[in-house]
């Protein structure tokens, strides 16, 4: 056996550890058991809700700007009248100024893209087929960064020119065509262009792929009657939990109604939020019983040590380095708990996304474990290893020596 | 002849300040020499542990003068007494008081990793040798509760002599062991001490070790009864 090589205050605690075998082991068990629990959960949750997301953003604008709805003014405004006022019926209308209103947006912190979009009302015809869908006049290289085109292009490219247009695998089915065919649109005015399908696209979602179809924003203003107009602007932010304050931003600088996916899908976000705070919730109490579990270890550790205690102060150990070597007990069992915990994270996630499949056979969540999720359960497993530890080493650096001799 | 260990009238109380306050120690004056063999002997209950303690650094007077290797103690912090107890006292407890999480050479390394921080290699060879001396070759990796008695004391004496203090305080080192083992720890002792030159204050019930001490100092009563040399 080779002379000891650590420091004394880790050659003490280890030992002290080691020789508490039974204590260690279960304390040990048991912050791994609760690292293993935050790891997992948090890995599975912020995987399903970025899933979620994902889905949901996956078509949409971060925040939409539109024109304010028309409103009727009454010509007297006479409390003493009475007065029936019927909402007026929105027609479509182009922004005003949206070429300013694209520069201004733009100009916003935080705004990652911005897209003019010329959409509206229209039926595909073919043959005896009329199905009702929804023209996208767009620049397809603005478009491609607000809903990620490319991805989902099953055939063609996402490129739109002349009269050509793209529109939804479901869309094709149902017309019977595919890319090279021709198909007829009429818009609600009555204006008709014959369009050639360049490309289809998937977006996973069957009624977007029954409805859309993208042209030029030249040809969609054209068919829909909005001559050099656009009837939206659509924008991505860089962090999609800022939409809500650029869209008010937006709002108040420009007049027009801004609208961003949390207001416009609220309850999916507070869905999402409780699940955060339940979450958070256990996370919390699991971290304060592995607490209170490292500390009553140590304080029975602190007394079963009291002899061990005393003869060290009498060789001339100060209690401050007493005190750390209990701190450094409180740490290692944190640490490889943690080490250990992640390791059994790691093997529930495995084993739980192969169990877990959604519909059509892909596993419900990815199995992998997120490196920073995992640091950061093991440093505070670490941090609250030491502070759990504060309690009994206080203890035993306060021990008089000669009565810790003689106990 | 400088002494190691001054004592000027000094008192311990236990229980200051609450009604059962009790003075163990009235007033003690002591010196004792660089590389004297003393006993200190008594009845039970006479303030023998407590005057070693004292001593030792492990408990404060309630008053009077302390100084060890000429530093006086009175003033001094926790902290620079922890020092001064690792530098120049050696202890020798009745009941060994070994690590038993650690083997019989590490225990004796210890009061050198204590202050050095790591074992270094000369004290693991200051350590194997002092073994060696106390008969204990071979038994260098084996756990403190391995040993018999006897043979954990002299690892107690070899981890007491380990940084070759300038006192060695010994309370009761032969007390739980059978005469024969006994007369070869306190030889051993005895052995070191002139050797070395090491002080040794050496507190026992048995009448036979103390009469071959250099000095006896008998304490009855919290109050030194008197002192008589070999």
């Amino acid at each position: 056996m080779a002379r000891p090589k650590l420091p004394f205050e880790f050659l003490v605690a280890l030992r002290f550890l080691r020789e508490g075998r039974m204590q260690t082991a279960l304390i040990l068990l048991g912050v791994t058991g609760g690292v293993a629990v935050i790891v997992f959960l948090s890995q599975l949750i912020s995987q399903l809700q970025a899933t979620i997301i994902d889905r949901v953003l996956g078509s949409q604008a971060h925040v939409v700007m539109r024109p304010l709805e028309e409103a009727n003014q009454r010509a007297l405004n006479d409390p003493a009248s009475i007065a029936v006022i019927e909402p007026r019926a929105q027609r479509l209308r182009s922004i005003d100024q949206w070429e300013a209103m694209v520069k201004l947006a733009e100009a916003q912190p935080r705004v990652v893209a911005v897209s003019p979009v010329v959409s509206g009302p229209a039926f595909a015809l073919r043959g005896r087929a009329s199905k009702s869908v929804a023209l996208m006049g767009v620049d397809a290289d603005r478009y491609r960064r607000i809903v990620k085109m490319d991805g989902y292009m099953t055939r063609g490219t996402f490129h739109v020119e002349g009269t050509n247009a793209i529109i939804g695998i479901e869309l094709a089915k149902d017309l019977g065509v595919t890319v090279g065919d021709k198909v007829f649109v009429r818009a609600a005015g009555g204006r008709d262009e014959l369009l050639q399908i360049t490309g289809l696209f998937d977006i996973g979602n069957k009624d977007l792929n029954r409805r859309w179809v993208f042209t030029t924003m030249k040809l969609a203003q054209s068919l829909l009657d909005l001559p050099g107009g656009v009837s939206n602007i659509d924008i991505t932010v860089t962090d999609i939990f800022d939409a809500q304050d650029v869209s008010e931003r937006l709002q108040a600088g420009s007049g027009l109604t801004v609208d961003s996916w949390m207001t416009t899908n609220s309850q999916l976000l507070a869905a999402l939020r409780n699940q955060t705070v339940s979450n958070n919730l256990i996370r919390s109490f699991v971290i304060v019983i592995v607490a209170l579990g490292i500390s009553s270890v140590l304080v029975v550790s602190v007394v079963q040590k009291q002899k061990e205690i005393g003869i060290l102060r009498a060789m001339g150990t100060s209690s401050n380095r007493i005190m750390g070597i209990f701190l450094l007990q409180g740490g290692l069992v944190g640490f490889t708990g943690a080490l250990a915990g992640v390791g059994l994270a790691w093997g529930l996630l495995q084993f739980f996304s192969s169990v877990y499949r959604t519909g059509d056979g892909a596993p419900l969540f990815q199995p992998q474990l997120d490196t920073g999720i995992a640091l950061s359960a093991a440093l505070i497993a670490l941090v609250v290893g030491v502070l759990a530890a504060l309690i009994p080493a206080r203890r035993a650096a306060k021990m008089d020596p000669v009565q810790a001799i003689r106990a | 002849m400088t002494a190691i260990v001054s004592l000027r009238g000094l008192r311990k109380s236990y229980g200051v300040g609450t009604p059962v306050e009790t003075e163990v120690l009235h007033g003690i004056d002591i010196e004792l020499a660089e590389g004297e063999f003393c006993a200190l002997i008594g009845p039970s209950g006479s303030g023998k542990s407590t005057l070693l303690n004292l001593i030792g650094l492990l408990e404060r007077p309630t008053s009077g003068d302390l100084a060890i290797a000429g530093s006086e103690t009175a003033g001094l912090k926790e902290q620079a007494l922890t020092v001064l107890r690792g530098r120049h006292i050696g202890f020798v407890f009745q009941f060994h008081h070994l690590l038993p999480a650690f083997t019989a050479l590490e225990n004796v390394m210890m009061p050198s990793i204590i202050e050095q921080g790591v074992a270094t290699a000369d004290a693991e060879a200051i350590s194997r040798d002092l073994l060696l001396r106390v008969g204990l070759k071979g038994h260098e990796h084996k756990k403190a509760n391995q040993l018999s008695g006897g043979q954990q004391q002299r690892v107690a004496i070899a981890r007491a002599l380990s940084r070759s203090p300038r006192l060695i305080l010994a309370d009761e080192p032969t007390g739980n062991l059978d005469t024969h083992t006994a007369d070869d720890i306190f030889a051993l002792l005895r052995e070191f001490n002139r050797e070395r030159g090491s002080a040794c204050l050496i507190v026992t019930h048995d009448p036979r070790l103390a009469a071959r001490c250099d000095r006896r100092i008998e304490l009855v009563d919290g109050r030194v009864a008197h002192v008589s040399s070999a």
